[in-house]
């Protein structure tokens, strides 16, 4: 997709003023909350569960080189293929390689966030190969032409209307006048639309959850099961999936589906969680030909061994986003990133830079609810801190605030004139304001000013009533 | 150089080192070996009677459903009356297993019967399940020759056989039952209730493009099954 987020600051501005999408804002939140917290009460060791996810991770990353090594020995010995692939290119190129060998006019398409990461749609369109997307949410963004605008509920933004309208627009074979009685009947339709695609399909693509270097098997987590059909009706599928995705065995895996599902969706666990190991087997009735899996880098290489490397725990449940006060107030499509939220704030200047992405760091409150959600501890306020110095060092960020942090460190290091500064001014604000009570508009807060007012000040700073309390 | 090389030099650049040496390699190769068991949690801890009564428990609050038999000779029957209390059509693809090739289906006659892996047009699909699972309700469906993967997915109602002494506490257990009974398979599917979506406006419908109905049949008594055993 196309990175936006340079245009945060518009793209918020034009979220908040989105009428439908403010509505679709309103009717998820509270459900996001509600659900986690409702699992994750009746998990009396969630918090244990957390910490040793965090752990096996950990674990993990510091032998990322021999797990890696591990995994693939595995998937060989199970039949299957790997293809390493250090940037998105190369990933794309070897995708379509293994279509065109297969002689694929179309390919199916499980939900995989890195296949949005490395424009796998737009690319096999360009080279005569038909992707579809098969998770309902992906389904009707492909037909809107839109990106995702959260990791696990793609078209959470949309509301009933839009489902209706993009259907009676795709689906031109069916009665124009036909009713959608309720949501069932969308759902339905869908179902029928894309069961003839699964059954067509020459190849499948999923990404995975979870690479396990025990078995050489990928994971995937879905509750519809489109990701299953997807891998197991056409003759070829393709798992593609990032390097951190590795976890030891199968053990560790079954430790990371614990926190995972109770902290996405609420659910204790989710409808289907698919191990796949290599392709159909002598005597098997069904299941694909050929299995291969496209292991992609695209920067997380660079990630370990850096403060970076915190990031490359997470599983991608979207707690963070789900909890956070900017996306909730905002949405994903403002990000103008693949990845919206707090750990899209952190992962997207490593993916495109930090001269692109730098306004995401700043995105955030720093209230730190996404850390006390995250099921694998990631410190999501300490790594934005982390980009926002980079930014500062680099020269990236408006002058008229290196100006503002400029003139307020040079009170700030120098107490005594910070206090007659700070004293002088309040009692001017105390004055002019005392009538009123409030300001309607102050020099250089116009921003802050225009949704509410400033109370005035009663004349004193709290240094100058604590020195006060003190004496008295 | 090759893109696993890269791949391999930056991480091993990242983490200050070479390659692993060969004894911590050894080390690591052995705690995948050993592959040890993390927190479990308590509710999946149980005596064999509660796992069924867990396991039933959490099907139904799932959107499932479950029914008791005494024996794998009542299931001809059961499924016909299922069927038609459900007003579904009496035809069903089912798991070549030895468990259903050796019933006598003729205890039900109005069912039409095909054995095989599951086709787009089938409407029910019966399965013979591997282990079921307590802990959250979930069925281990492994594919095999006797257990095609199309039976879990294609069909608008999966029914699922498993014997009460299948049903285990938690999913470690399950899978050291698949570790002892052979290599990985090729799919292992675990299914907590039917097919769903909530990505229309954030509410739960059934049947996204799986089954719209799961029926779990629990054959046999866990007690009396584990005291003959």
């Amino acid at each position: 997709m196309l990175d936006t987020s340079q245009s945060f600051k518009e793209n918020a501005a034009g979220a908040m003023a989105n009428a439908g999408l403010q509505k679709a804002l309103a009717r998820a939140k509270p459900q996001f909350h509600a659900k986690r917290a409702y699992a994750v009460a009746a998990m009396p060791e969630f918090e244990q569960l957390r910490d040793e996810a965090k752990a096996i991770k950990d674990h993990t990353l510091s032998h990322l080189d021999h797990y890696l090594e591990r995994y693939e020995a595995a998937v060989l010995a199970s039949g299957g293929h790997v293809h390493w692939c250090k940037t998105a290119e190369d990933a794309r190129a070897t995708i379509l390689k293994i279509c065109r060998d297969a002689g694929a006019q179309t390919v199916t398409k499980g939900k995989s966030m890195v296949s949005e990461e490395i424009g796998l749609n737009e690319y096999l369109e360009r080279h005569q190969v038909t992707p579809v997307e098969t998770d309902l949410g992906e389904y009707i963004l492909q037909l809107r032409n839109e990106p995702p605008s959260h990791i696990i509920g793609p078209a959470f933004h949309l509301n009933r209307e839009d489902w209706e309208e993009s259907f009676r627009k795709a689906h031109t074979d069916l009665p124009a006048d036909r009713v959608f009685h309720e949501r069932r009947d969308i759902l339905t339709e869908a179902r029928i639309k894309l069961r003839e695609k699964f059954l067509a399909a020459d190849v499948g693509i999923t990404g995975a959850n979870f690479l396990i270097a025990e078995t050489g098997s990928s994971v995937i987590v879905t509750n519809e099961g489109n990701g299953d059909l997807t891998q197991t009706l056409p003759r070829i599928h393709i798992a593609l999936a990032t390097i951190e995705k590795i976890v030891p065995t199968i053990e560790d895996c079954l430790s990371l589906l614990r926190v995972l599902a109770r902290s996405a969706t609420g659910q204790d666990m989710s409808v289907y969680t698919t191990f796949s190991t290599g392709g159909r087997r002598p005597g098997d009735l069904d299941g694909p030909q050929e299995y291969h899996v496209v292991l992609l880098d695209n920067g997380r290489s660079n990630m370990v061994g850096t403060e970076f490397q915190d990031m490359l725990r997470c599983i991608k449940c979207s707690a963070c986003m789900n909890h956070c006060p900017v996306y909730g107030a905002v949405g994903g499509h403002a990000y103008g990133s693949v990845y919206p939220g707090p750990m899209g704030s952190v992962l997207t200047p490593m993916l495109v830079g930090v001269e692109q992405a730098g306004l995401l760091p700043n995105a955030s409150t720093f209230c730190g609810k996404c850390e006390s959600v995250c099921p694998v501890k990631i410190p999501l306020t300490g790594l934005m801190r982390h980009w926002r110095e980079r930014e500062f060092e680099r020269h990236l960020t408006p002058q008229t605030m290196r100006t503002g942090l400029g003139l307020w460190a040079f009170f700030a290091k120098r107490p005594a004139l910070y206090r007659v500064a700070t004293r002088l001014a309040m009692a001017a604000m105390g004055l002019i304001g005392r009538k009123r009570g409030s300001f309607s508009s102050l020099p250089l807060a116009g921003g802050w000013t225009k949704g509410r007012d400033m109370p005035a000040p009663e004349g004193e700073t709290f240094f100058a009533r604590y020195a006060r309390s003190q004496r008295s | 150089m090759s893109d696993k090389a890269a791949i391999l030099g930056a991480i091993r650049r990242g983490l200050r080192r070479g390659p692993l040496p060969a004894d911590q390699m050894a080390m690591l190769d052995s705690r995948t070996a050993a592959h040890p068991r993390h927190i479990i949690p308590a509710r999946g801890q149980l005596p064999p009677a509660g796992r069924v009564a867990l396991f039933m428990k959490y099907i139904e609050r799932d959107y499932g459903s479950s029914a008791r038999l005494p024996d794998m000779a009542a299931i001809p029957a059961a499924i016909a009356a299922y069927l038609a209390g459900q007003n579904l059509p009496a035809a069903l693809a089912y798991a070549p297993h030895p468990d259903f090739l050796a019933l006598d289906w003729s205890t039900a006659p109005m069912l039409r019967i095909r054995a095989g892996e599951a086709i787009g047009s089938d409407m029910v699909a019966l399965q013979r399940g591997f282990a079921g699972i307590a802990e959250t309700g979930t069925l281990m469906l492994p594919s095999g020759s006797t257990t095609p993967t199309t039976l879990n997915l294609l069909a608008d109602t999966a029914i699922v056989v498993i014997q009460a002494r299948e049903i285990v506490g938690f999913y470690e257990e399950a899978f050291d039952l698949l570790r002892q009974a052979g290599p990985m398979p090729r799919n292992v599917m675990l299914v907590t209730g039917p097919s769903r979506s909530a990505d229309i406006e954030q509410t739960l419908e059934l049947g996204a493009h799986g089954p719209r109905q799961l029926h779990v049949l629990i054959i046999g008594d866990e007690e009396a099954t584990r005291q003959a055993a």
